[in-house]
């Protein structure tokens, strides 16, 4: 079936592809899909959206109808005491069923991109941070400090958008970029921001290290050019992409920066930018915040929510699951291995080399059904707009229907 | 269907029942005149010697939205403290969660078995007026609404600057009280969020912005006029300048003279009650305060109690949370400028008997509600979570009904505190028809819930009864029976019947040319359309359960 595209078309559009969720798209319905305000990351995405795609569930890698389906995954839950809901690649209404179904199902949860996520969360648990969001930075920032990402290959029209701006509402010269730490720099962070750290207090010995000493690959001298940069800053910036910081106790080196930032808070404003990842790990963390209290990695026994950031990652749990529920709707991401019965819930465009017990297609959030998402700031929700008459399903309506034939 | 609760005992302050006996019918959610004989009654409820009051409204618990959200996830830990036990701990009822930053659902379940039938968030922040709503939809049991918060924003203080006229003013509070979904406006420490952007640290009620060189008066000025001349029932929500900080009391008083007159309303004024007498250089200003408040027939307030033990406080005023950060406990706090719109603070607390300030507080929070006359225009909040979770409702009910009771805890405080205050020397107990003005006739005449806060014919059937007991504790703790839109929800404290409230919103009419500027303000300056910052109808009321009810706006009063 090929989904028919709504005539309305063309049409400004939310773009879920990543987390800046800018919704100045302009959409065709002829190809190039995008006629307006463009970038890799949306172009890619809906291309493979709207590419022609096989919309047929399957059990065991046999086609069947939607209801033969969706009886199997039912089948699957309620033979299972822990199942594991992974991947969770959606948005707030999918997520919604999702919650209801964990509740009922006492499933644990855990999102394909949490490895990231988790680091800014113990480090927020641990001692706070002071943050802003990307209005504040398109209109104030004049320093922006990037910390183990370009920022660019994540969110392509970030410097675009935010940075190259001529239209402010307060005047400021042109952002000045620092990078820190970018590709395998990364592991070297850990020093650099203590020494960073360390510098701010004068009393420091390190302040008195010859200026072509090298910390973590870096010397002196620029460490400190950099604080001089951020003090003297009206507004700078502080972008840390968590994901990138690839080594053990990393939520120490995030606390590190966020310790910087508000050591420079004292005396000038200067504010955190996290990032994301995507596939939607800014609204499902919201999502289960407010409806369980806890944000991923957390889980639900007899009704009762529980958190543990460290042993219900997917990969903890897969040892110990005895069935898995896989959700990613934005991207055709495949599940992990996994010895347990597996159900797979998401993007039409899958291809499969070990078929999974069960397969639901469903629609793409915000080509094939509306719904709401939050922005990499978590500050702002968007709505998301459905592109197209489509047979395929949304995912809450699939979990609805599963949840209905649990016994 | 017709349900009949007979031979309850009435405290319906809107047509001044004190505890007449008298029968009240239900028919499709409403309070209905007594039927014809022919008219068959389904059910009947004998509540002979029962205490029936309208359900309670809270207009003010921060319930929902981004501060909130971010409370739950900094703290884990306080999920753990549902079954809190420690003595100085506000103890309401074994099962009552003391949570101070409860999930959605739990929100709901807990404020609807204290017989609260709906709760009002007061700080909504236009820009995330999505998620605001988003957890209030999954906040069940309830009716809910929200204050958008202005006064901050970068829109508004430029069109200060440029001098627009009242009109123009008016005209976008009202579309931002349409696109918001909202039904009254709130101000945060005016001006003083948007300074802090520019380094400012404090600000005064007569200290110019350092960017546009306005003060917070003129916007108190500007804003009051807005909703007032727009006809809004709820007069401007305010949280004045320096809160917390010893000595804001006469930022306070001199806040109420901001509006020239026109209704404002002054928020968890407790907090804004701060003398610097004394050794400490803190002291209890409440009795100035107070007698404002008596003489200022146009000002309202809500006390916002401070109750001793674990909280967080969860605030817009990032300005003033950032001083705060330094009493953090848990040492941990989230601050945030967010969109050029406004800002939050979140920092958690510990209130200590024993500790001078905490002690004081919880004074001063009890000296206003005993020294301010008239119970309509003094409302019981804590400010949910800020002085306590709204969960100790109950224990301060007690507080100002029981003198002994009140006396017995005062002398548990801090002994250089006690030298401080005159608490025991006021010996007002509020009565049940008090109680019932504070939390339910009072409330709904605010913020101009017509057919809520009252058991009038015509009034929806959100109905609590209890029985009465001399704790009143526990008596508030655990109603026998809650009635939500004429359905029995709780019975003995207990829910038997999930219902999802609805969203209270007020839709002034304006001119839809404002929108002509505020594209152009959106395109170049945000980083959203225009078309997205508005929340349609749909997203509240199209998944079958939320549903959204406009209340008119008052005659319009130049």
């Amino acid at each position: 079936m090929k989904p028919s595209i709504n005539t309305t078309l063309p049409i400004t559009h939310c773009c879920p592809a990543c987390g800046l969720l800018c919704d100045d798209l302009v959409l065709n319905s002829t190809s190039p899909v995008i006629i307006k305000n463009a970038c890799v990351k949306s172009v890619s995405f809906f291309e493979k959206a709207f590419a022609e795609s096989t919309c047929k569930p399957s059990v065991a890698g046999k086609p069947t109808d939607l209801n033969s389906a969706i009886q199997a995954a039912a089948n699957i839950l309620n033979k299972a005491s822990y199942p594991l809901f992974a991947g969770l690649g959606t948005e707030v209404q999918g997520m919604r069923s999702i919650m209801r179904l964990a509740e009922k199902t006492s499933a644990t949860l855990d999102h394909m991109h949490s490895e990231g996520t988790v680091r800014n969360t113990l480090a927020m648990q641990n001692s706070g941070w002071q943050t802003t969001t990307l209005t504040e930075i398109k209109n104030r920032a004049d320093v922006i400090l990037a910390i183990g990402t370009d920022i660019v290959s994540s969110y392509p029209r970030f410097f675009e958008k935010l940075v190259l701006n001529t239209d402010t509402l307060f005047t400021r010269p042109k952002p000045e970029v620092i990078y820190l730490g970018l590709a395998e720099e990364a592991v070297k962070l850990p020093e650099i921001m203590n020494t960073l750290n360390a510098l701010m207090n004068a009393k420091n010995p390190l302040n008195k290290k010859p200026d072509n000493d090298i910390i973590g690959g870096v010397t002196i001298a620029s460490l400190k050019l950099i604080l001089e940069k951020l003090k003297a800053a009206k507004y700078g910036v502080v972008v840390w992409s968590a994901s990138a910081l690839k080594f053990p106790q990393a939520e120490l080196t995030v606390q590190s920066i966020t310790q910087l930032i508000s050591k420079l808070n004292e005396s000038n404003r200067v504010a955190g930018l996290p990032l994301n990842s995507g596939d939607g790990d800014s609204s499902v963390n919201n999502t289960s915040t407010w409806l369980s209290g806890y944000p991923t990695r957390n889980r639900f026994v007899n009704g009762h929510p529980e958190y543990d950031a460290y042993h219900f990652s997917t990969k903890r749990q897969l040892v110990s699951s005895d069935a898995l529920l896989w959700v990613s709707t934005f991207n055709a991401y495949l599940p992990p291995d996994s010895e347990a019965p597996t159900i797979v819930i998401g993007h039409p465009d899958m291809q499969f080399e070990k078929q999974p017990d069960v397969f639901i297609p469903v629609g793409i959030p915000g080509v094939d059904h509306v719904g709401t998402m939050f922005r990499m700031d978590s500050s702002v929700a968007m709505p998301l707009k459905k592109l197209r008459e489509t047979e395929l399903p949304s995912l809450s309506d699939v979990i609805c229907q599963i949840e209905a034939k649990l016994s | 269907m017709i349900t009949l609760l007979k031979n309850g005992r009435i405290y319906d302050p809107t047509s001044g029942k004190d505890g007449v006996v008298q029968d009240i019918y239900i028919k499709n959610g409403r309070i209905i005149a007594k039927p014809s004989a022919s008219e068959k009654i389904t059910q009947t409820y004998d509540l002979t010697g029962k205490v029936v009051m309208a359900g309670a409204i809270d207009m003010h618990s921060h319930i929902g939205g981004g501060k909130v959200n971010i409370a739950r996830m900094m703290l884990p830990e306080y999920q753990e403290t549902k079954k809190y036990t420690e003595p100085e701990a506000h103890i309401c009822t074994p099962s009552c969660s003391h949570n101070a930053t409860p999930s959605a659902t739990d929100t709901g379940f807990r404020y609807i078995e204290m017989g609260y039938t709906a709760a009002f968030e007061p700080a909504l922040m236009p820009v995330n007026a999505r998620q605001t709503h988003l957890e209030m939809a999954d906040t069940p049991m309830i009716d809910k609404g929200g204050y958008a918060m202005l006064g901050n924003d970068d829109y508004f203080l430029r069109m200060l600057t440029a001098k627009k006229d009242q009109k123009a003013i008016n005209d976008y509070v009202a579309w931002i009280l349409n696109a918001t979904q909202s039904i009254g406006i709130k101000v945060v420490n005016p001006g003083g969020i948007n300074a802090f952007k520019f380094n400012q640290r404090r600000l005064d009620l007569d200290e110019n912005n350092s960017h546009y060189q306005v003060t917070p008066r003129e916007i108190l000025k500007s804003l009051s006029t807005a909703v007032h001349q727009l006809g809004i029932a709820k007069p401007l929500h305010v949280h004045c300048n320096n809160l917390g900080a010893a000595g804001n009391f006469q930022t306070t008083l001199d806040t109420m003279s901001a509006s020239d007159g026109v209704p404002m309303h002054l928020t968890h004024i407790q907090f804004h009650s701060y003398g610097t007498e004394g050794d400490k250089k803190f002291s209890s200003a409440a009795a100035q305060i107070s007698e404002a408040l008596n003489k200022n027939k146009h000002i309202t307030a809500d006390v916002g109690q401070i109750l001793f033990g674990q909280t967080v406080t969860a605030s817009g005023d990032n300005m003033m949370q950032q001083l705060n950060a330094k009493h953090a406990n848990p040492k941990k706090s989230v601050i945030m400028d967010i969109e050029c719109d406004a800002g939050c603070g979140v920092v958690p607390f510990r209130y200590k008997d024993q500790n001078y300030v905490n002690a004081l507080q919880w004074a001063i929070g009890l000296e206003i509600f005993l020294s301010v006359e008239d119970p309509w225009r003094i409302f019981l909040t804590t400010d949910h979570p800020n002085g306590a979770p709204f969960t100790s409702y109950p224990h301060l009910i007690r507080l100002l009904m029981d003198k002994t009771f009140r006396n017995e805890a005062f002398a548990k405080l801090n002994l250089d505190a006690q030298a401080m205050s005159n608490l025991t020397s006021l010996d007002r107990e509020y009565s049940l028809y008090d109680i019932a003005i504070m939390t339910r006739a009072g409330a709904a005449n605010l913020i101009g819930l017509n057919d809520r806060g009252h058991l009038g014919v015509g009034a929806g059937a959100d109905i609590t009864i209890y029985t009465d007991q001399a704790d009143r504790e526990a008596m508030f703790a655990k109603p026998d029976y809650v009635f939500k839109d004429g359905e029995l929800v709780v019975k003995d404290g207990k829910v038997v019947k999930v219902v999802w409230g609805a969203t209270h919103t007020a839709k002034p009419a304006f001119d839809i040319a404002v929108e002509k500027d505020l594209k152009d303000y959106f395109d170049k300056y945000h980083t959203m359309q225009l078309d997205s910052f508005k929340i349609n109808d749909d997203e509240i009321s199209n998944d079958g359960r939320g549903s959204i009810i406009v209340h008119e706006n008052k005659k319009v009063s130049h």
